[in-house]
């Protein structure tokens, strides 16, 4: 068929749709006590999986709070907290496999850490240390893998989106019974590239789950400034896609969903788009001030959707979780991190000589004879490099 | 006349530029209500409301198509781009279409009425993504102006002759300087002239040639050289598209050497155009290979910033070069 459209029904009158003729229902599984919704089918979880995701929203939130802390002390020179949003990113890694390709926007660390990212590993990257996997070039927070199968960070938005459609689009190709997975905020969902991301993805059947965080804000923009239609899962809708709306805040229901969008990927060849319901509660990033766009009233209505501890009260209702083992729990990652911190400040940042590597393959001609340059100026002036000045 | 700092003088003359023609609107990621990132457009929704002063939805390629479509039929389009890093998805509207309108429609339809005011450069800890100096990507575009102010002064008076220019203007703010660059502004309405290069000091000895945030780092390497008795003529190109040869090249004929300092790579950079051009107008005057300190020919390195960049010690270094040549 030339024009394939699904559209059957005929009218002889002009009738328009908008949009409110798209009916979306959200995904609820966990209500705000810890005990779920009556009728509610529950993810596929066990005490272990449970534990696991407990864990990593707990170190999480260590991390954030001690390294907010830290960047206010310049200790770092920039963090970005994924405060209030830990449901939506530990409840969908979790429903996937550990070889499943993350392609991450930057506020999604708890994925790395629920797939094994030690807390030596995220020091290093913040502190730029010689240990740094991403060898010191980007700034605090861009983290990335291969052996997790978490593609370093970018910061222009949303190019990843439609890099995660040719990822999937490799992985079928390969044979693999993997897909990719895209994270993004309903920001980055304006940008050029999520659309031409998402149409790709559904004309070339790649199997990718593109995992939006609407969590309310792009920066200062609220979303009714960001756009004007039924959120973002309609543009799922509208590029012919699997689509699903859940609440971002209730851990249950972005397992189930992610569990299942996983397994139609796989069996398809397919895309699905997740739109997950959740807020920003902490600002933007470290440089900015949420006072001067929102009220405290707003602010502190969300912080009774905490998904955290909605979470916990579940694991407390099934008798997985005691009130000390929790407070043990923070115990534990306050002092690692703490320790961790202390350990990758001191490390020396990265050899000049990186400075050169990975531009190319190998350094051209060019780019040696630049480095010896900049070496001998070192030597002379070796007081205004201090970075450098002991290893050249 | 009050001591305003550069991001008070940028916004001084965006409330003069709407004042005066209300065809003008400002928009951009953040710049409505909350002011911009850096706080450039403060206050200017209270002042000129939702319709003037507005957020967009989060694309640079839509920024710039919307403010096509706006100038290519009457308006005055003041766009703004959160950061110059992210200046790229917007290049086919920038390059393509902003720079090429007027010429490919025989001018039957123009784009003169937009400015593309966007943050560049490094010295921020901001890493790869909060650093590029874009300049040249631009410069090599026929179309379009490119402008770089380098403190409040010329901030403000370069702006309002950018958005009065009748051709599409990028307009590339020094961030480092935002807040740093503080000096005395008039109040009132005043224009320099795009396209004039400014002798900020006179020398004998050797020209120093830079832009924006680089003009600090030249004045510096020439406070060092003058302790060894070298005299630097300092001069600001200010317009890089279409840059002042003339200006530059008398200082040349009197001075016999050139050094150049930018802060993007080293190759393909604007440095390159202007060694070139000079060495044809000043061939027999000059005394020493034309000198290029620029940043090195990689990504903009986070932890490496202080290696990278084309600094006043490596600008001090490359002057005595010059001079021993
Ligand atoms: C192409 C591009 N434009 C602008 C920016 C600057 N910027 C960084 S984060 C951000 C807001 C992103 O909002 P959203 O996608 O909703 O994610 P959130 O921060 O809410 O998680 C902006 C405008 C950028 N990084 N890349």
């Amino acid at each position: 068929m030339s024009n394939a459209t699904s559209t059957t029904e005929t009218v002889h009158r002009v009738s328009f749709l908008d949009k409110d003729s798209l009916s979306i229902p959200i995904l609820k599984i966990l209500q705000a006590d810890g005990t779920t919704f009556e009728k509610a089918v529950l993810p596929v979880i066990d005490q272990a999986l449970a534990e696991r995701i407990y864990d990593t929203c707990v170190f999480t939130r260590v991390l954030d709070e001690r390294m907010l802390g830290a960047q206010r002390q310049g200790r770092i020179s920039f963090y970005m907290t994924c405060t209030g949003e830990e449901a939506s990113i530990v409840g969908s890694v979790a429903a996937l496999d550990n070889e499943d390709v993350i392609l991450a926007q930057y506020r999604e660390h708890a994925a790395i850490r629920y797939r094994g990212f030690s807390t030596e590993q995220f020091m290093n990257q913040m502190f730029s240390n010689e240990k740094d996997l991403g060898k010191g070039r980007q700034m605090p927070i861009h983290y990335g893998s291969q052996a997790l199968h978490y593609q370093t960070i970018s910061s222009p938005l949303a190019t990843q989106i439609p890099q995660a459609t040719g990822v999937g689009y490799s992985l079928k190709m390969q044979g693999k019974r993997n897909v990719a997975i895209c994270y993004f905020g309903e920001g980055a969902a304006s940008e050029g590239d999520f659309h031409a991301g998402l149409n790709m993805a559904a004309v070339l059947k790649s199997p990718t789950i593109f995992f939006c965080r609407n969590n309310g804000y792009a920066i200062s923009t609220p979303t009714s400034e960001q756009f004007a239609g039924n959120g973002i899962a309609s543009r799922g809708i509208g590029y012919g896609m699997h689509t699903i709306r859940v609440d971002g805040n209730d851990m249950l229901a972005v397992l189930a969903a992610t569990q299942q969008a996983r397994a139609y990927a796989l069996e398809h060849n397919a895309p699905v788009l997740i739109e997950a319901m959740t807020y920003r509660l902490g600002a933007h990033s470290s440089s900015d001030d949420p006072s001067g766009y929102r009220s405290k009233e707003e602010e502190a209505k969300w912080q009774q959707h905490d998904p955290v501890k909605r979470f916990k009260l579940w694991m407390m209702n099934k008798g997985w979780l005691s009130e000390s083992d929790d407070q043990g729990l923070y115990e534990k990652y306050r002092q690692e991190v703490l320790a961790a911190v202390k350990v990758a400040e001191k490390l020396p940042v990265t050899h000049v000589d990186e400075i050169i590597n990975d531009v190319y393959d190998t350094p051209t001609p060019r780019l040696k004879q630049q480095l010896a340059t900049l070496k001998q100026h070192i030597k002379k002036y070796p007081d205004s490099y201090p970075h450098s000045a002991g290893r050249v | 006349m009050a001591k305003i700092n550069m991001l008070q003088a940028i916004n001084d003359a965006l409330t003069i530029a709407m004042e005066a023609d209300d065809k003008t609107v400002l928009f951009g990621e953040d710049v409505g209500h909350f002011g911009g990132v850096f706080r450039a457009t403060s206050g200017l929704q209270e002042k000129f409301g939702r319709d003037r002063c507005f957020n967009t939805p989060l694309t640079e390629q839509g920024i710039a198509g919307f403010a096509n479509g706006l100038a290519s039929n009457g308006m005055t389009a003041i766009a703004e781009i959160q950061f110059a890093d992210y200046i790229f998805p917007a290049i086919d509207q920038i390059v393509n279409e902003s720079a090429k309108f007027r010429y490919r429609s025989g001018n039957e339809f123009n784009v003169g009425g937009i400015i593309y005011r966007t943050p560049y450069g490094g010295g921020i800890a901001g890493g790869h993504y909060h650093s590029q100096s874009p300049e040249a990507y631009f410069t090599q575009t026929a179309g379009l102006k490119v402008v770089v102010p380098r403190n409040a002064y010329q901030a403000k008076g370069l702006l309002l002759a950018s958005i009065r220019d009748k051709n599409p203007v990028v307009f590339f703010e020094p961030k480092r300087l935002y807040r740093a660059s503080v000096g005395e502004v008039p109040e009132g309405d005043y224009e320099i002239e795009l396209g004039k290069a400014e002798v900020v000091k006179e020398g004998t000895d050797i020209t120093l040639l830079a832009w924006g945030a680089q003009m600090e780092i030249i004045e510096n390497a020439a406070q060092m050289a003058a302790k060894k008795g070298i005299s630097c003529e300092i001069i600001d190109l200010r317009t890089l598209a279409p840059w002042d040869v003339d200006t530059v090249a008398a200082s040349v004929k009197k001075t016999g050497r050139l050094l150049i300092n930018h802060e993007a790579p080293l190759t393909g950079g604007f440095a390159g155009e202007i060694a070139a051009t000079i060495q044809e107008e000043c061939f027999l005057h000059l005394e020493s290979p034309i000198s290029r300190v620029c940043g090195l020919d990689t990504p903009y390195p986070l932890v490496h910033e202080k290696e990278y960049m084309p600094d006043a010690l490596k600008t001090f270094e490359a002057i005595k070069a010059s001079m021993k040549y």
